[in-house]
């Protein structure tokens, strides 16, 4: 039986791990994200969850301790924000390049600087090269559920994923989750020693030098393993929807079957732009939102099928490549759809940054911005909410 | 939909209290959510803290700019810019105070009810420590009847372990001191 509660999205998350029935966490504590691992450490302190609990000194350290950790067979988390992440960097590379499956939550918030703690995509964006898979949770809801599909996603692809989450406004909203049967979890996942590479009677080095006569191949195995869990992807979303009776693809579309005009975007503001599109629907504007669930693999295909018809796409970005020809999923989204034999007009937008609300009338605006581009074509990239 | 906007102060417990009250609201069936507008945490600072509660899913994760009820743990905080903002017409504010809700009304223009009481004096009694944010609750859930008293109580032992008899004390007293007051203004 299915049990609805009232918790936060980083509880939902440290539930989902406790039913992961991880062996090993490694983490150190940042703003938004620290209640998870509290949460998780209270469970090994009072014997709910059995897995070894590393206090470490950095987020350096503790994706360092999880790829050693999970060189070893065992099942592997840790979790961070921000600064943590951007510390993690070098490391990230490793962790898909050494194929290990490691499940991290990345809480998204701001980089500095100024110092900020609040949410916008910026971290995660600027780990978005470094052969991670990326899965973005919009409720708390999805936090549980994606953070359970991602052990199954990393132990069959060999790569490690991000399960991304909205600081504040996902990890420490209160909102009802379901959450499933300990049991049904552990017949989706089922624990068992993965492939034993690393052991005391297995012992040899890992990740030693690649000279140019092997790097190249090296790394494009781990490309090559990246571009093909597309289709893992799939499977597993479809084996988890039947399981546990739920309707996630890589892209949710709303509105789309008649829009003219679509809002593209990741995490939790889906729910804001929905709501907006159905009051604007109704007064008979062609409006749509696409969300995307799935960042990488990038689901290139899913999103032209589903704008395909759309005149004009609004791509709201909470991150932003300074001096680029367009910010992170503006990019993305214009070389996805430059195929298309009649591609739609592409109007930019930056919004959310740093944590600051978006309210109903930035969606308004967003979506009236994008009907004008229907028209007119697309104009320079709209700061929305950015006081002059 | 029902928007709640809290006030109060660091350590207070404003945050606490909207999620405590969310989660009753969602162990009764329904749908809600408690957020903050989380700030550097400091004790003293004001806190601002949301709840929604609907019988269907809520989709929007804005702010709350125009609540139905202004829930304010601190009464010094009503002379704050912004406190009274937005408060629909005929909207409900709980308010921890010694005084009289007429002392208040001037601040509150749009208010259809008044929820008046001394909720320091009840923490200070009950708990020892001038922790109000579960004595405002039980005002709370006299002016509104939004969740059952006992629902409350029940998260409360969840939440609180060995303290919660206490404050499930605080709540009870609360809601039999509070204090109601009209204002005639309407919807």
């Amino acid at each position: 039986m299915n049990k609805k509660v009232g918790i936060s999205g980083n509880y939902a998350v440290a539930y989902a791990v406790k039913m992961a029935d991880v062996d090993m966490i490694a983490a150190y504590p940042i703003t938004p994200q620290t209640t998870i691992v509290e949460k998780l450490s209270e469970f090994v302190a009072n014997g709910e969850l059995d897995a070894s609990y590393m206090n470490v000194e950095s987020e350096h350290s503790a994706i360092s301790a999880c790829i050693g950790a999970s060189l070893t067979g065992a099942r592997v988390f840790t979790a961070t924000s921000s600064q943590g992440l951007a510390l993690m960097h070098e490391i990230l590379f490793m962790a898909s390049a050494l194929r290990t499956p490691i499940v991290m939550a990345n809480v998204n918030r701001a980089l500095s600087a100024p110092l900020n703690i609040w949410n916008d995509h910026s971290d995660a964006m600027a780990q978005r090269d470094s052969g991670w898979i990326q899965l973005w949770a919009r409720s708390a809801q999805e936090s549980f559920d994606d953070t359970i599909e991602a052990f199954k996603i990393a132990e069959e692809t060999r790569l490690p994923v991000m399960v991304n989450l909205d600081g504040y406004i996902v990890s420490h909203m209160y909102e009802p989750v379901e959450l499933p049967d300990e049991e049904d979890v552990r017949k989706f996942i089922p624990s068992r020693p993965l492939e034993n590479r690393v052991s005391i009677k297995n012992a040899h080095a890992v990740g030693v030098v690649g000279p140019p006569e092997y790097y190249y191949e090296m790394k494009y195995q781990a490309i090559d393993a990246i571009e093909r869990s597309r289709h893992k992807v799939k499977e597993i979303e479809n084996d988890f929807n039947r399981r546990f009776g739920k309707n996630y693809r890589e892209i949710e579309a709303y509105g789309m079957e008649d829009a003219e005009a679509a809002l593209i975007l990741m995490g939790s503001i889906f729910g804001s732009a929905k709501e907006i599109a159905n009051d604007l629907r109704g007064k008979g504007r062609k409006v749509g939102v696409v969300s995307l669930r799935v960042f990488r693999p990038f689901p290139a295909q899913e999103l032209r099928e589903a704008l395909d018809g759309v005149k004009a796409v609004g791509v709201v970005d909470r991150a932003t490549t300074p001096g680029g020809s367009g910010n992170p999923l503006y990019t993305e989204i214009a070389t996805a759809l430059y195929g298309m034999p009649e591609r739609p007009a592409i109007q930019g937008f930056v919004a959310g940054l740093g944590g600051r609300d978006m309210r109903e009338d930035d969606f308004r605006l967003m979506y009236s911005a994008t009907e004008k581009a229907a028209r007119e074509g697309a104009g320079r990239c709209i700061y929305v909410g950015l006081r002059e | 939909m029902l928007e709640i906007r809290w006030h109060g102060r660091g350590g207070q417990g404003a945050v606490t209290a909207a999620e405590i009250l969310a989660t009753g609201v969602i162990n009764e069936g329904k749908y809600a959510q408690a957020f903050a507008a989380f700030g550097p945490e400091r004790r003293g600072a004001p806190v601002l803290a949301f709840t929604r509660i609907s019988d269907s899913e809520i989709l929007t994760r804005c702010q709350i700019y125009e609540p139905d009820i202004i829930v304010i743990l601190d009464k010094n905080l009503c002379t704050m810019e912004g406190v009274g903002d937005g408060l629909k017409k005929g909207g409900t504010v709980v308010l921890n105070t010694n005084q009289k809700a007429e002392d208040f009304l001037y601040m509150f223009k749009n208010a259809g009810k008044f929820a008046t009481i001394d909720a320091t004096e009840i923490a200070l009694r009950e708990l020892g420590t001038p922790i109000t944010n579960t004595s405002i609750l039980g005002a709370l859930v006299r002016a509104t009847g939004v969740v059952r008293l006992e629902t409350l109580e029940e998260v409360m032992k969840q939440r609180f372990g060995q303290y919660a008899e206490k404050n499930i004390s605080a709540v009870r007293s609360a809601f039999k001191e509070t204090a109601l007051f009209e204002t005639g203004e309407r919807e």
